[in-house]
């Protein structure tokens, strides 16, 4: 390490403790924040040092849990460093690089719209590009502006890099094209595709000629099998995927996992189609860092899910189901997971408007709640927005009389919990600045343990 | 009543959330008893004279915009003819640059409009994205306030003369500039305010719905009974703070 890059480390994790000393958060970017400020080119060098090089996950949804899924699959042998609080720009990527200072292969989560600097600086060993969705107009822009960045990013890659693709979006699967040695993962079981294509799938039209595309199966949005009949673009050949996947509602999923290396079951601790696309992508990304068949089975069904993203939390004697959403295509399929687990008598939303969860909050509009208000006896509406959120149910045919509106979180929580039975559970969906306050709340009353100090 | 509204490429103009505003229209019109029968008129499809009360257009990404220009062009005649029989429009976004007479990209890209407002759009160098609130009086002496959320790159400039939806109390509104948003011809009302427009701003839900339902019947706009509008008065007032803390123009 240069004699400047050492003495920037320094104070950046001097940083790093006092925040954490200040009990003012995990502290998890702001030695980076600092080492961004005073040297971007450090990142290079950081990224430069790791003796087995970086590995990269990008997606609109999913990308904490595929990267979660990663580590557990290589586990405790392998030192990481790895930005697992899902600080996912540059500077949190700095700070995972400092602190880690042992480390030997990074995994790094970045954020769709920081891919093509990140991928610039990390030179990474392996890419990892999940799915795109609208999301967060207000802040990303349109869908077209962040492909294009992707587009870039992938050009400007070095050879050496292993590019993992979802092939199952048009627009993500078609960046393997041409690329020598690129993997293409996917699902395959039309038994669990959706009727029509949803209102919120983005990628209805073929990328080359503008041609509507004929979907012999949509899995997730605009995910799936997807084929133009004007053209003729369709989904590449898959060289990892899914097959005979059986859902359990809220509990659990099993798959066949096949791969150029054999075929093995598995199965998930955590439900949800979408959450067998993140368990492929981690499959694929680890066989492409040589991670054995076995390894990748054990690792895969050891996992528990990172917070928010499916955690259950004992309270007294009932419990709380915390599912984040934050655009219409996850949101939906936290929707659909619901419903085939039984929807719930009481659902808590939380709706903020921070930057971190989009300004514009006319995405929940986009969102097929119906099935669940159809259902529900009580809907609390809370945070920000929470009117906005209220209108959004009633006119999403919840009588009036269901609904009630408590902007603040932690009372919204309290009145959620007294109105779930005992031996009941309230399900919780916030938006990202809600989920982390409502984490705050949990780990103040001793339900859970703050994330930087969770189990390895 | 049955008040029958078409559409407009439903399938490809629907970015910011332009269904809620359909959701609202239906619900506020079967509240006061009426019927709403809401057609999608797509790529290729004819907009059939006399068939509409109401017309919806929405907004787009740049891509589907590009699709759907050449196609509005060939109603071009339809739409004219629709605003001249006392048809009422809501534009937003994408849906009111087209209505306009085109959009001029900063690449050379020129989608043609079809000219019922008196506006050109061109494309500028800073998107202009974030919560508004307008000072509105489409009829005299009620002044009412419209709060909602914009995100253009395009830079619309009203012929001298052309009345605007509403004055600027914060946000950009159609240039960043002039002060104006959005623009008004008659029945016809086009605007970038989104959010979705109609469910926290329900007078512009109704005042459409009563020139719709004008239409319908042959006679002159009658006001429709208020509804209680609870959320929907606490969601504007959220919104509209929002557009006041973040301050004036550009």
């Amino acid at each position: 390490m240069s004699a400047r890059l050492a003495i920037e480390s320094t104070a950046a994790r001097l940083a790093a403790r006092l925040s954490r000393l200040a009990r003012t958060g995990g502290g998890t970017t702001i030695p980076g924040k600092l080492l961004w400020k005073l040297d971007p080119g450090a990142i290079d060098a950081l990224a430069a040092r790791l003796p087995l090089g970086a590995v990269v996950v990008s997606a609109t949804n999913g990308k904490t849990t595929t990267t979660a899924m990663v580590a557990e699959i290589l586990g405790p042998g392998t030192r990481l460093a790895w930005n697992r609080s899902g600080a996912n720009l540059l500077s949190g990527i700095a700070s995972a690089l400092l602190t880690a200072d042992d480390a030997e292969l990074g995994l790094l989560e970045v954020d769709e719209a920081a891919l093509p600097e990140a991928a610039r600086r990390l030179r990474p060993r392996a890419l990892l590009l999940g799915n795109l969705f609208r999301d967060q107009l207000d802040r990303y822009g349109e869908l077209e502006h962040v492909a294009e960045g992707w587009r870039q990013a992938v050009r400007a890659l070095p050879h050496s890099t292993t590019l993992v693709v979802n092939g199952d979006d048009p627009q993500v699967g078609s960046l393997a094209a041409g690329r020598e040695g690129a993997i293409a993962y996917g699902l395959h079981d039309p038994r669990h595709a959706r009727h029509a294509l949803q209102h919120a799938a983005d990628s209805r039209y073929c990328i080359v000629c503008g041609h509507p595309y004929e979907f012999a199966a949509a899995y997730v949005g605009h995910l799936g099998d997807y084929r133009c009949p004007a053209c003729g673009h369709a989904r590449p050949e898959l060289q990892i995927f899914a097959r005979e996947i059986e859902l359990h509602g809220l509990e659990s999923a099993a798959f066949k996992l096949v791969t150029p290396a054999g075929s093995v079951p598995i199965r998930l601790r955590l439900p949800g189609l979408y959450n067998v696309y993140n368990a492929v992508g981690a499959a694929a990304l680890a066989q492409a860092l040589g991670v054995e068949l076995d390894r990748i089975k054990d690792g895969l069904e050891r996992f528990d899910p990172a917070f928010g993203r499916f955690e259950r939390i004992a309270s007294d004697d009932k419990s709380i189901l915390i599912l984040l959403i934050k655009n219409p295509a996850g949101a939906n399929e936290v929707v659909r997971t619901l419903e085939d687990g039984g929807a719930p008598a009481v659902l808590l939303l939380a709706l903020n408007d921070a930057i971190a969860d989009g300004k514009d909050v006319s995405w929940i509009w986009d969102v097929d709640f119906e099935p669940l208000l159809a259902t529900t006896e009580r809907v609390i509406a809370s945070g920000d927005r929470a009117a906005e959120l209220g209108l959004r149910c009633t006119y999403g045919g919840l009588d009036e009389s269901a609904l009630e509106l408590e902007p603040d979180l932690e009372r919204a929580l309290d009145r959620g919990l007294e109105l779930t039975p005992p031996g009941g559970e309230l399900v919780v969906l916030p938006t990202y600045t809600a989920m982390l306050a409502l984490q705050r709340i949990v780990t103040e009353r001793g339900l859970t343990r703050p994330y930087w100090e969770a189990k390895v | 009543m049955r008040i029958r509204v078409g559409h407009l490429y439903p399938d490809y103009l629907n970015i910011y959330a332009d269904r809620g505003n359909i959701a609202v229209f239906e619900r506020r019109a079967s509240l006061r008893g009426h019927e709403l029968a809401v057609e999608a008129v797509g790529l290729g499809e004819k907009l059939r004279p006399g068939a509409q009360d109401l017309l919806y257009i929405g907004g787009g990404q740049d891509r589907e915009q590009a699709l759907v220009a050449a196609d509005l062009q060939a109603k071009s005649d339809a739409v004219h003819a629709a605003v001249a029989d006392g048809v009422a429009v809501l534009a937003v976004c994408g849906g009111y640059q087209l209505l306009g007479r085109g959009y001029h990209d900063l690449r050379g890209v020129d989608l043609p409009g079809v000219g019922l407002f008196p506006h050109e759009t061109v494309a500028g160098d800073r998107r202009m994205i974030g919560d508004v609130v307008l000072d509105c009086e489409l009829e005299p002496g009620e002044r009412r306030t419209l709060a909602g959320f914009e995100n253009h790159a395009g830079r619309t400039q009203l012929d001298p003369g052309a009345e605007p939806l509403g004055r600027v109390i914060a946000g950009f509104g159609n240039d960043g500039e002039s002060g104006y948003e959005g623009c008004r011809v008659g029945r016809a009302i086009g605007t970038y305010l989104h959010g979705p427009l109609l469910p926290r701003n329900p007078w512009l839900a109704d005042w459409l719905l009563a020139q719709a339902l004008a239409h319908a019947s042959g006679d002159e706009p009658q006001e429709l009974e208020p509804l209680p509008d609870r959320l929907e008065t606490e969601a504007h007032a959220v919104s509209a703070q929002r557009a006041r803390d973040r301050g004036g123009r550009l």
